[in-house]
């Protein structure tokens, strides 16, 4: 780090960018440090996650037919769209943030409004896929009803399911509202190559949401179509 | 009023602007410090009432201060008050938000606006406690334990199961924090192995804050859910397991034990230092234990369920490693006594809690490797010689190295000394107490008495009596600082830039500091503790 | 503020792997490959998400301390399901005639086993506080 004692005092001058915040030395101090901040907020839910994952990992050990079953009872059709979707929009999230990068705020708003675009298609799709579980009286609780004998196991998967892909979902609408807030500085006119970082961390926070998506969609929907088990 | 010399500014953090929304829309760390100290004060104040509502319960054999159903309560409600809103907070968001950016040469911490929004997702967390305790409290233990949690209790574990989810989340934004200002906020020449050894316990504390408290946040959640909308996690008529919930949950508060005792770890090392005016024997072996402390940590969990189901397998494993933990904990008590030998020890009050910690953490940890011994665990466990051992850690432990650190850096914070004598005195008291109150608890354990029990055969209660009245001490003890400490706020001495005469950035600024720490960012060129290169003679 | 820009053709061709290998995770689930099932499938999850993390996060182009993070990450993930399964895949295994100290490889489950909407033991009505 560059060895040197600045005054901060009134009398000293130099061009600040407006996003500068005081604590920090240089605007390059300041992204750096909202980066790790963000890749630690990451680690955070990737261990938040992963209790409801180890949970999931031991009752799949312990019923593996139970588990056939209620993936079975998922529609893999709508798994999949959503899937290709999310993934989609996180191509379009990375374009955006190429495009923060590359002073190019025409294609940033755009970019940004197809990520939002994309990530409601996922949602509306989810939103089937749970009616469609309550209306065949699915859903864990007192009024769960499933034909079968491994019904209270199933009943143990779906109440994973619903709250591995509820918590995916609330952490969608959670970045749907950053992703507002993202739109709105673009719109502003607030990014460009010198400073993009909450567009950035935006785009970070996007892709997690993506990769927890990538692994709930074979742990729930694809653990057994080929009916090795059931 | 402080008259101004040529380093000094009758300006401060504490009287530059004195609204209450100065105060309650403050960015600045050290005063999110002083609000933590104020609400981690008040949630103390609570266990301690809880505190004391058992150990008048458990002076007589008979339940018949309170019933089983009320005592359950009481003690559930002593453990999450002490546990998550005394003991997780206390050394790190009050010490180490004030001290961390000072030692680092920095303004602040890296994000001082989530800095802020920690502290009111704290106070919101001990709200919704607070009010579970308003509506009647909870009774199934601060463990939580399903199927009794989810199913069979009928108190209010929602609402507590809501505070403590939203209170974790002040702790692992405050360790996200302190991580990203020690990466990337240490003044130019401040290298890793220049860092104070409470920076290095900070670091580690933070580690552990941002990968484990995740875990008992969701498990929490879990439980709630189950709890309130029927969804199975835990429930043995579906096929679930409750032994699964306990190693979700330990998963997570055993390295939180790691976050109560890392800080105050932190703490002596700075003490010891200063008051033996030596640098810190084998500084890199004590660095790199605090890390070792922080990642062995996680691997211990399951001595939590050694008698709860889990396979005899499984069981040696933790054990094992949990004897491996000790380690590191071992290496800093052997360094810190090499340090305080042959050292010319300057007696001041910091340093009587300092002694009092490491009497009281010795045994605590000794105790420690009993519980880990898989056949004296099978007798020990839920008896009071549990309780006893982790009393001895967390409050001999955690407590008093928060009183060190809070004696040492007072005149730092406010500008002001305190009565000398008394703050010793008030060391004293809290030993004495504190012994009386809890070595009779071995010895209770060891004969069988379990805990969580409101009333116990009569051949104990000579031993209760003792714990009894040795709280009563404590209790003084705790309660001398509040004032003296209240009284030296406004009419202490004033204390300069730095009376303890110690190395360390947060000591050549003035006392209390400017709003924005420095005057021009200091360089670093040399060590934490180099006490030999300077030329003073303590009087 | 410097940062590595990605060429568009990049971020294309990594979403074709990802199009390619969503394909591929489907397309392996209808054959039956026994216990390989799982494995195939994580493992087809773990590329593609190493792909998003590498390229779509910028991991390849960050800093060690950044790669360090989210390979800490991971470790600890590990940690959990590891040591956890250590009880859980270790229960029954023989300790001595005795029989074993732990419980049984799984909790107990019956043929009919009581249904949920069965009250639980009532809970113990004290005196209210």
């Amino acid at each position: 780090m560059a060895a040197h004692a600045d005054s901060h005092g009134h009398g000293h001058v130099h061009a600040h960018h407006p996003a500068h915040q005081h604590h920090f030395e240089t605007m390059e101090q300041q992204s750096e440090a909202a980066t790790l901040g963000m890749w630690l907020f990451l680690v955070t839910e990737v261990m938040f996650f992963g209790g409801l994952l180890m949970a999931y990992l031991l009752y799949r050990v312990w019923y593996p037919h139970a588990w056939s079953e209620g993936s079975l009872e998922l529609d893999i059709v709508l798994g999949g769209v959503n899937t290709v979707v999310l993934i989609g929009s996180s191509l379009t999230m990375a374009l955006a943030v190429r495009a923060a990068q590359t002073d190019q705020r025409r294609a940033t708003i755009v970019f940004l409004i197809l990520t939002m675009a994309l990530g409601l298609t996922f949602l509306v799709i989810k939103f089937f896929e749970y009616k469609h579980k309550f209306d065949t009286g699915h859903v864990p609780g007192p009024n769960f009803h499933f034909e079968g004998p491994d019904a209270p196991q199933v009943e143990i998967f779906l109440s994973l399911y619903f709250a591995l892909t509820g918590l995916h979902a609330l952490h969608m609408l959670i970045g749907f509202g950053i992703m507002s807030v993202i739109l709105w500085m673009a719109i502003k006119n607030r990014f460009s190559h010198e400073w993009y970082t909450p567009v950035e961390l935006a785009g970070l926070y996007w892709h997690f949401v993506d990769i927890v998506w990538i692994f709930l969609f074979p742990l729930l929907y694809l653990v057994d179509r080929s009916h090795h088990f059931a | 009023m402080i008259t101004a010399t040529a380093t000094e500014s009758p300006v401060n953090y504490l009287n530059h602007q004195s609204t209450v929304a100065s105060w309650l829309l403050t960015k600045d760390h050290k005063r999110i410090g002083l609000m933590y100290m104020v609400s981690v004060t008040i949630a103390f104040i609570i266990g301690a009432f809880f505190a004391a509502l058992i150990r008048a319960e458990l002076a007589t054999p008979q339940g018949d201060l309170l019933s089983a159903d009320v005592y359950n309560r009481v003690f559930t409600m002593h453990g999450v008050a002490m546990v998550f809103f005394v003991l997780i907070p206390a050394v790190p968001a009050i010490l180490g938000n004030f001290v961390l950016p000072l030692m680092l040469g920095a303004k602040d911490v890296a994000f001082p606006k989530l800095n802020l929004l920690s502290w009111y997702v704290f106070v919101l967390g001990l709200t919704f406690t607070v009010g579970a305790m308003i509506y009647g409290g909870v009774d199934t233990g601060w463990t939580f334990y399903p199927p009794y949690s989810t199913e069979g209790s009928n108190s209010n574990v929602l609402l507590a199961g809501i505070g403590v989810f939203i209170t974790g989340f002040s702790s692992i934004l405050t360790g996200l924090n302190f991580m990203v200002t020690i990466h990337r906020m240490r003044a130019p020449g401040l290298t890793w192995f220049r860092l104070p050894l409470f920076v290095w316990a900070v670091y580690s504390t933070a580690l552990v804050m941002v990968l484990g408290t995740p875990v008992v946040a969701i498990t929490v959640a879990m439980v709630a859910v189950e709890r309130a909308f029927g969804l199975g996690f835990f429930d043995p008529r579906l096929g679930g397991d409750p032994v699964l919930f306990q190693h979700l949950f330990w998963f997570y508060s055993h390295p939180a034990v790691y976050i109560m005792i890392l800080p105050p770890m932190g703490v002596i090392s700075e003490v010891i230092a200063c008051f033996s005016r030596k640098n810190v024997f084998g500084y890199s072996f004590v660095a790199f234990s605090s890390l070792a402390i922080a990642v062995f940590g996680f691997l211990v969990w399951a001595h939590h369920l050694f008698v709860a189901g889990i396979s005899a397998y499984s069981a040696m494993v933790f054990s094992f490693l949990t004897f491996a933990v000790a380690i590191p904990s071992a290496v800093k008590t052997f360094n810190w006594t090499a340090t305080l030998y042959r050292a010319a020890i300057w007696w001041k009050a910091p340093m009587a809690w300092v002694y009092g910690f490491m009497g009281l953490f010795l045994v605590g940890g000794l105790t420690g490797l009993f519980t880990a011994s898989l056949g004296i665990d099978i007798h020990i466990h839920d008896t009071y010689f549990v309780v006893a051992h982790f009393h001895y850690i967390m409050v001999g432990g955690a407590i008093m190295g928060y009183f060190a650190g809070l004696h040492y850096w007072w005149p730092k914070m406010t500008g002001r000394m305190y009565h000398d004598g008394l703050a010793k005195l008030s060391a004293l008291l809290v030993f004495v107490g504190f012994n009386m109150t809890f070595f009779p608890q071995f010895i209770l354990g060891y004969l069988g008495m379990p805990r969580r029990y409101h009333m116990y055969p009569p051949e104990f209660q000579v031993l209760n009596l003792a714990s009894t009245a040795g709280a009563t001490v404590l209790g003084i003890g705790y309660l001398l600082p509040m004032l003296y400490l209240t009284y030296s706020f406004f009419k202490g001495q004033k204390a300069g830039a730095n009376p303890w005469l110690a190395t360390g950035l947060e000591w050549t600024t003035q006392s209390p500091p400017l709003p924005h720490n420095f005057i021009e960012q200091p360089i670093v060129t040399e060590g934490a503790y180099e006490y030999s290169k300077r030329e003073i003679k303590v009087a | 503020m410097s940062g590595h820009v990605s060429p568009k053709s990049t971020y294309y061709a990594i979403f074709g792997a990802l199009m390619v290998l969503t394909g591929v995770t489907v397309a392996a689930a209808f054959v039956n490959l026994g216990t390989f099932n799982f494995p195939v499938a994580i493992s087809i999850a773990i590329t593609k998400a190493t792909l998003v993390i590498l390229f779509f996060m910028h991991v390849k182009y960050s800093s060690r301390l950044t790669k360090m993070v989210v390979a800490m990450s991971f470790f600890f993930l590990a940690i959990m399901f590891g040591l956890t399964l250590t009880d859980y895949m270790s229960r029954g295994w023989y300790t001595s005639p005795r029989g074993s100290t732990g419980a049984g490889t799984q909790v107990g489950v019956s043929a009919n086993p009581p249904a949920r909407t069965e009250t639980a033991p009532a809970a113990v009505q004290e005196p209210a506080p």
